[in-house]
């Protein structure tokens, strides 16, 4: 369907429709559930607590160093399922297109799709496909839903860290949100960076095979601030960073010093914040380590006991500032 | 050479702690420069001095003093048909009368958050059609990259970029906080960027008039610190203006800096957020840019609300937060008022966030 | 209040334009408000423009300063 773009006929439920599905979307995402005409797909779970989670994908540019929106929109859902210790094992896909989007652009997303969620070892089962007028979305917007089962044993909370726990990152701050503002060219930089977007249920698991985790968060939106903030509110206890510890690139500081933004701020698609007792810790650390996605894990700090959301930074030199929630989006500042 | 981490050397923060104790005493400076505020914060350089330096922060952010008024004038201009207002990301939640540009932008008004206002010379090339507004905030460090797009756009016959000047400069400032009665500041450590635009000769006034030192200084916590302890040797030494920046500030400033302003703005009275108005202390387009000048168009604005904020108190050191009315009630970090809540760094945010931490 | 850092010169493009670098990031700036600009300079960015040079003999007095302080803090 080269040069294609689509219509809103696309959308109209009729034949034109049925062509999509069948000529782009299922070729594409050929799971046996999906093709079926059934209303809604059916399957059994293996036992254990049932995980269930939505998200929606909004991202400009849609095609980014080291990702689109695609695969972007299969492991935001995956990533979120593994922080709560789940097994993700099905997914939805909800299409918004707008009309005049090519059609070839929406074949690469598709297939971004079915390779991550084939990486993932989740099956696409049901999906949805919206067509709106030309001027009233960007592109494309994808909502993906996902269901997973945690297996017995495994308690993880956001609300699960306690004094004492250490606190570990699988890695560098800040890639997603920097390589995706590269990639919009709004401000004329230029910098060899990939986005970090990636599946971490492989990581989770060797994580939990090697301790015991008490909580997680993928620090994706408000970056690592935010997830830092959230978890000490949930787990009503107070958390210190070590400073020097934070790891950051050195182009993601170099452009946040260019346009006065704070990495810690800064969205991640591929990282990890995780709450390890004490006793544990090195073996969680070192099973990261051990796991392509984690080689460069490291602890960043601790829990302690104290005020819930109280988020501390310790500088090299001694002294603490406390760090805020951030609110909105970041934007260049002058001061 | 590398800039960035090398002037952060820890052993020589020690000794300069070490050097401000044994110095002795008890002083009040106030810093004029956000970017101090944000870096006496982030290091947490106060409590390495209590309780003998007592840091304040003065009004040293362009955008937290920029008025509500003027904010009323940029959303009106923003919502006039075929104009997109282009502005520094800073300006998007300070306040007006009746709501932020970014609440504009959910009224239907079409504002972008440029880095440079190089920017909006671009836009106003790519897009002849749309009135390109560029909102101009900024002290003398910001005046003369605006002041250039200016001279640029003239240079290409651009006839559809505007400017709405309110920017601001430091020593009229300075000059009309120390002649407040009750001033009791024993220093000033100066701003680093600002210097190197206008030089350390310009504040020659301070310890002539006024009596008290001041230093120029970066940004670094040693910056810091080597300042205050050289603002308390002056204290007994005698005043003077001393450049700790000389890496970046000249005595003369930049001459080409200093000239493409000249060029371009002439110096008009301001009204500064929390403070009052100072004379001359505002910069307006000469009359030869009139014809770029959207502060000249006719928007209709609000009716103002009184306000009972004593931002201008808590900025000279006067009175602590808890003691402005509106401090945690009708002013917040959500919704502030002054710009000491405005700035997430200023004196009420801070406060304000230690005092929800803490309690 | 202003945010500025210094960047290195890349390559000066032309008259009014460098291409400059902070920690791999790199930038076109415009560089019309500063005099003599050559590759290997540092220069302070503020929103898209030069606004000054750093000073290398001054800056490396100033780190020299440091390290005397740094050395005093080691004496005990």
């Amino acid at each position: 369907m080269a040069g294609e773009v689509i219509t809103m006929a696309h959308g109209g439920g009729g034949t034109r429709m049925l062509e999509l599905l069948r000529d782009t979307v299922f070729p594409l995402l050929g799971d046996a559930a999906l093709v079926t005409a059934e209303d809604a797909a059916t399957f059994e779970l293996p036992g254990g607590r049932v995980a269930f989670t939505t998200d929606s994908f909004v991202v400009k540019p849609l095609l980014f160093p080291g990702g689109d929106i695609g695969k972007l929109a299969v492991c935001g859902t995956v990533n979120d399922l593994a922080m709560v210790g789940a097994r993700p094992l099905f997914l939805t896909l909800g299409l918004i297109l707008e009309e005049g989007f090519e059609i070839r652009l929406l074949e690469r997303v598709l297939r971004s799709v079915a390779e991550w969620a084939r990486r993932a070892g989740v099956r696409v089962v049901a999906g949805d496909t919206k067509v709106v007028e030309r001027g009233m979305a960007d592109g494309v917007y994808i909502n993906t839903s996902g269901v997973g089962v945690v297996p017995g044993g495994r308690n993880i909370s956001i609300s699960g860290a306690a004094p004492g726990d250490v606190l570990i990152v699988n890695g560098y701050l800040g890639d997603h949100g920097i390589a995706v503002l590269v990639g919009r060219e709004e401000y004329g930089l230029e910098l060899d960076l990939e986005s970090d977007c990636a599946l971490l249920n492989g990581l989770v698991e060797s994580m939990l095979e090697a301790g015991e985790v008490h909580a997680m968060r993928d620090p994706t939106r408000g970056g690592l601030a935010a997830a830092l903030k959230e978890m000490s509110a949930a787990s009503a206890a107070a958390i210190e960073l070590t400073e020097e510890e934070l790891p950051v690139r050195e182009g993601v500081r170099g452009v946040c010093e260019m346009l006065g933004l704070d990495p810690l701020f800064i969205a991640n698609e591929g990282k990890l914040l995780a709450a390890v007792g004490e006793r544990d810790a090195e073996a969680v650390l070192e099973a990261m380590r051990g796991h392509q996605l984690g080689a460069d894990s490291r602890i960043i700090g601790r829990v302690v006991s104290g005020k819930a959301g109280r988020v501390s930074v310790v500088t090299e030199l001694g002294p603490k500032r406390l760090l805020r929630m951030p609110s909105g989006e970041q934007l260049p500042r002058i001061c | 050479m590398k800039y960035l981490d090398d002037f952060r050397v820890p052993g020589a923060v020690r000794t300069l702690v070490r050097r401000i104790r044994e110095q002795g005493g008890e002083h009040t400076f106030m810093e004029v420069c956000g970017t101090h505020t944000m870096a006496i914060s982030r290091a947490g350089i106060r409590p390495m001095l209590e309780p003998s330096v007592d840091l304040i922060s003065g009004p040293g952010c362009p955008v937290c003093v920029t008025s509500d008024r003027d904010i009323d004038t940029a959303i009106a201009v923003a919502k006039l048909p075929g104009v997109v207002l282009a502005t520094f990301g800073d300006m998007m939640k300070v306040p007006g009368t009746e709501g932020s540009l970014a609440d504009a932008v959910s009224e239907g008004a079409r504002v972008r958050v440029v880095y440079s206002p190089l920017e909006a010379l671009q836009m106003a090339r790519e897009d002849r059609g749309a009135k390109v507004v560029f909102l101009g905030v900024g002290f003398e460090t910001t005046a003369p990259t605006v002041a250039a797009t200016m001279l640029q756009a003239r240079e290409e016959n651009i006839q559809n970029l505007f400017l709405l000047s309110f920017h601001k400069t430091v020593p009229p400032a300075l000059r009309a906080l120390g002649s407040l009665d009750e001033f009791s500041v024993d220093g000033f450590v100066l701003p680093g960027h600002v210097s190197a635009i206008i030089g350390s000769d310009a504040y020659t006034f301070i310890p002539d008039e006024f009596g008290i030192p001041c230093v120029i200084t970066g940004f670094e916590t040693t910056d810091i610190l080597q300042a205050v302890s050289n603002l308390i040797r002056m204290r007994t030494e005698g005043p003077a203006v001393e450049n700790e920046y000389s890496r970046a500030v000249r005595a003369g400033g930049n001459p080409k800096a200093l000239s493409a302003m000249e060029i371009v703005f002439e110096p008009v009275d301001a009204e500064w957020r929390g403070l009052f108005v100072i004379p001359g202390s505002g910069l307006a387009l000469k009359e030869d840019f009139r014809d770029f000048d959207a502060g000249a168009w006719q928007v209709e604005l609000p009716e103002r609300a009184i306000s009972g904020c004593r931002c201008g108190e808590i900025l000279c050191g006067r009175i602590k937060p808890p003691e402005c009315p509106f401090f945690a009630g009708e002013c917040t970090p959500e919704s502030p008022v002054g710009p000491c809540m405005v700035s997430s760094e200023g004196t009420c945010a801070s406060y304000y966030l230690y005092c929800q931490e803490e309690e | 209040m202003c945010l500025a850092i210094p960047a290195e010169v890349i390559e000066v493009l032309d008259e009014d334009v460098a291409l400059m670098e902070i920690g791999g990031a790199r930038k076109q700036v415009n560089i019309s408000l500063v005099d003599d600009v050559s590759t290997g300079d540092y220069l302070l960015v503020h929103a898209g423009f030069a606004i000054e040079k750093v000073d290398e003999g001054e800056a490396r007095k100033t780190m020299e300063l440091l390290e005397e302080l740094a050395r005093l803090d080691e004496v005990p």
